[in-house]
């Protein structure tokens, strides 16, 4: 180990996307000493891909204010979601959104020279009476005017990214404190260790322990290993939300702004069959509700095309000029992965996994909290998590379209600031790091350097894929989850089995799939195991055999914890900081 | 009906080749690769050490640019349909390769990084947005959508003989996106930063840059409109 340097901060920040550079920015606008590792160049991050909105209730277009917001995000979280941090999110929306203004995001506008918003699923005015227009917008690429923004304004603060190093694991000593992580340059394969007075994650999504999904080769849910493995719970980890709308076959998105413009779906017969289901928001009910209305079309033998098996979105009657101006990736992307031009036919579209809700559990300030003698939330010293891997909770069982991008940047800023107070306020020379900090690190990665024999990590892992796919779906019954948890502990034992077949130190991409595979496979237990565990229907959790949400002995988070696959339960918070609470309710929309 | 198909490759390891050499592989489609990159996901599953990069399979993320049968691409938007029985892949040229398929992008990176790629306006700002018509706004389309692929600087004659002093396409597209902004208020020291006879005026319209850019963006156009904001300036 002595030849392995170690680098000191302030503040190691694990991910370039949204969440993580609005978090640098605030550092190193602060004067802190901030490390940015990313396994990807920052503008590579996924965060790029959203398209529709950022949600913020500027009241541009329509009567609207953060109340109405908060509630319908409570709503729409069928009441899994901590009402302090929601309402918390809503209150700092406008103001977030006009930074990032200020900053040059290339918005929309409108005539008047204020911000375009648009429509989105289960966003309303006066608590869920009509839709109101509250995604703010950069056409349909707001993710990538979003994320561009944020790195050209990291670059112009001075953040120091270190690009193409991955985080492979988490630095904790014998007290439970997090003093850095182990990083590997992908150019060079050296490695080094990262010590931090403070540690946050922001690694996104682990949309890829699924077959179809929306989401990009990189979203491997690494933080959610690292986590994990260094014995971190998990929170929430069976709300996985479908996005009605991905295309058939290709798992590429089309934006709910395509609905929040006008568009419609249809089932074989032409209907819009949302009118059915949801009479007041129709096509812009919540996602878990539309995509489980499509999933009924489909087996009720309503589908379309020659195996009856997706739904149509049909936006032609937008006119092409609408639909060039406000949706032109959506037609790039019906055009390159549909074949279809969509001003001119409808493009089919299954439900597609797409995000995820639960992850490592935070407080406000983005702390990263676990249980300890009797406390639910104690703080885990100099450890912070935020944007889609960490669970605050904002989206409960079910996220609103827009709340996510919005998320990245509420609680990245607010981890930025407690940060820089929590690093000035002691002053203190940095933890010693204990002496086998890298110990189990060397270890996982001489074993794959010198196995000689055993499994692809691809094969491993299309089969992780494939399972939780059949066995964590938009339709589960118990039958099918405890299925899915015997095949998931089964996969968990041929990861020690994984062949790696290249080891060049130079640019090692399939040493990085292999290393990403354990940190899949951690995300899929925990999504299977919290699953099985969970006897209600709530959110995007559709449990088939008990169909009713349960609020007397399930309006709780779930905690799974590697060890042992053990799972522990803690309440939600009901209470919201300054305002009444919003009592359950039967969702209808 | 069967589908082969051959695809050489450009290999290089520094760490065991002495030199980079083409490699020829057979991969059979069955009908589930759409593009390009589904294909050499496949070919990486023959051949682990073949590396590249890619990320979000759709072209937005503007990872996995290369040059293929003779022209830069993203393969993620490249149609194997379109795509002949035998296909050449090189890395982007003109860059330095790290290995195989990926290039060292730091030149690239530098000249994006020269232009000040961000928004100055040091007035402080209001309470709420900063007021812009959408007609102002119309002007950033067709350039802040660049992803930084690199697929039409790796293209331009002009930037492979001057990679360190000609911005290149995409650096100059940004630099116009920032020039052209009704929010911004550094246009003269953005035109001052670019005077000089190498970071703009080495290109020679060969409009190689518009050819290839995967998101149909026109570098040449935006290049046009800041010579004549520099000729203007001049005079
Ligand atoms: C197609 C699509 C469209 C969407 N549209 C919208 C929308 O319109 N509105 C909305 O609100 N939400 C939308 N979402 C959701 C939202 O975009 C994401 O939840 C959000 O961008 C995640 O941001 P993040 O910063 O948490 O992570 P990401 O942007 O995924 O960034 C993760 C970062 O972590 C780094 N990283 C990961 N692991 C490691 C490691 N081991 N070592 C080093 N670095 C690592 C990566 O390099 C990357 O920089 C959309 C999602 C998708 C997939
Ligand atoms: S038009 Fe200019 S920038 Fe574009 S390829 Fe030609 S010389 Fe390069
Ligand atoms: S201008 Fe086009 S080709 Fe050039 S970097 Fe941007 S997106 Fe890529
Ligand atoms: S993989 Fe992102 S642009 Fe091709």
């Amino acid at each position: 180990m002595a030849n392995i340097p170690t680098l000191t901060f302030d503040a190691v920040i694990v991910g370039g996307g949204g969440a993580g550079m609005r978090a640098s920015l605030q550092l190193a606008q602060e004067g802190l000493k901030v490390a940015v590792l990313t396994k990807v160049f920052p503008t590579r991050s996924h965060t790029v891909a959203a398209q529709g909105g950022i949600g913020a209730s500027l009241g541009n277009m329509n009567d609207d204010n953060w109340h109405y917001h908060f509630f319908d995000t409570v709503k729409g979280s069928d009441w899994l979601g901590d009402q302090d941090a929601i309402e918390f999110m809503c209150r700092e929306a406008p103001k977030v959104v006009y930074e990032l203004e200020h900053m040059g995001m290339p918005f929309d506008r409108n005539p008047d020279g204020t911000i375009y918003q648009r429509p989105f699923g289960g966003h309303t005015s006066n608590y869920g009476e009509a839709p109101v227009q509250r995604a703010c917008a950069a056409a349909d690429r707001t993710g990538h005017a979003l994320l561009h923004t944020l790195y050209q304004n990291n670059l112009r603060a001075g953040t120091q990214f270190f690009v193409e190093w991955i985080a492979l694991d988490l630095i904790r000593d014998a007290d439970g404190d997090v003093l850095g992580v182990v990083g590997m340059f992908l150019e060079t394969g050296e490695l080094a260790v990262f010590q931090a007075k403070a540690t946050l994650f922001a690694t996104g999504g682990a949309g890829r322990i699924y077959a179809a999904s929306t989401n990009a080769y990189i979203n491997t849910g690494d933080g959610l290993g690292m986590a994990a493995r260094a014995g971190i719970p998990l929170q929430d980890m069976e709300f996985w939300q479908f996005h009605p709308t991905g295309v058939a076959g290709a798992g590429v998105l089309l934006t709910e702004g395509c609905r929040g413009e006008g568009a419609v779906l249809r089932n074989s017969k032409g209907e819009r069959f949302m009118e059915r289901y949801a009479p007041n928001l129709k096509d812009l009910a919540p996602r878990d509700f539309v995509s489980r209305s499509m999933d009924q079309e489909i087996k009720e033998g309503r589908g379309c095309g020659p195996n009856a098996d997706y739904i149509l979105l049909d936006m032609t009657h937008l006119g092409e000029a609408e639909i060039m101006k406000r949706l032109p990736s959506v037609h790039e992307i019906g055009l390159n992965f549909a074949n279809v031009d969509c001003t001119q036919e409808p493009i089919p579209v299954v439900p597609t996994i797409h995000y995820q809700m639960g992850g490592i559990p935070t407080n406000i300030h983005g702390q990263v909290v676990a249980p300890k003698d009797g406390n639910p939330n104690a703080v885990v010293n100099g450890f912070y998590a935020i944007g889609e891997c960490s669970c605050v909770s904002v989206h409960g069982a079910n996220r609103l379209g827009t709340n996510s991008l919005l998320d990245l940047i509420v609680f990245g800023k607010a981890a930025g600031e407690h940060i820089v107070e929590q690093v000035r306020k002691s002053p203190a020379a940095h933890k010693s790091l204990p002496a086998d900090a890298m110990d189990k690190t060397l270890a996982r990665l001489s074993r794959l350097d010198n196995s000689k024999s055993g499994e692809y990590a691809q094969d491993i892992a299309n089969d992780i894929r494939t399972t939780m796919q059949a066995h964590a779906g938009v339709f589960r019954t118990q039958k099918i989850m405890d299925e899915g948890v015997t095949k998931i502990l089964e996969l968990d034992k041929r990861v020690p089995h994984i062949h790696l077949k290249d080891n060049s130190q130079v640019f090692n991409t399939a040493r990085i799939e292999a290393l990403e595979v354990e940190n899949l496979i951690e995300a899929a237990k925990a999504t299977m195991l919290s699953a099985a565990a969970r006897k209600e229907s709530r959110g995007a959790h559709a449990h088939n055999d008990c169909p009713e949400r349960d609020d007397e002995n399930w309006m709780k988070h779930t905690l799974w914890f590697k060890d042992g696959n053990r799972l522990d339960y803690k309440p939600v918070q009901m209470k919201p900081l300054t305002v009444d609470s919003i009592p359950p309710k039967k969702r209808t929309f | 009906m069967t589908d082969v198909r051959t695809i050489e490759v450009y290999r290089y390891d520094p760490a065991k080749d002495e030199a980079p050499y083409m490699q020829t592989y057979t991969l059979e489609l069955d009908g589930s690769e759409r593009m390009l990159l589904d294909a050499l996901i496949k070919l990486k599953k023959q051949d682990e050490t073949l590396s590249f990069r890619r990320s979000c399979r759709e072209g937005i993320c503007g990872s996995d640019g290369m040059n293929v049968n003779g022209k830069n691409g993203l393969a993620c938007l490249l149609n194997l349909n379109h795509l002949p029985k035998r296909i050449v892949i090189r890395p982007l040229p003109g860059l330095p390769v790290i290995r195989d398929l990926v290039v060292d992008m730091s030149m690239f990176y530098k000249q994006y990084e020269k232009i000040k790629p961000y928004l100055i306006n040091d007035t402080p700002a209001p309470a709420k947005e900063r007021l812009q018509s959408p007609e102002e706004r119309e002007k950033l389309d067709g350039l802040y959508e660049c992803i930084l692929c690199a697929c039409c600087s790796t293209s331009c004659p002009s930037f492979w003989w001057n990679p360190d002093r000609f911005i290149g396409p995409s650096g100059l597209l940004q630099a116009y996106r920032f020039l052209i902004d009704s929010r911004d208020q550094a246009t003269e020291e953005r035109l001052a930063n670019l005077d000089d006879p190498f970071s703009v005026f080495r290109c020679h319209g060969i409009q190689n840059c518009v050819a290839v850019c995967p998101k149909g963006l026109n570098p040449t156009k935006a290049i046009g409109h800041i010579r004549n904001m520099l000729l203007r300036r001049a005079t």
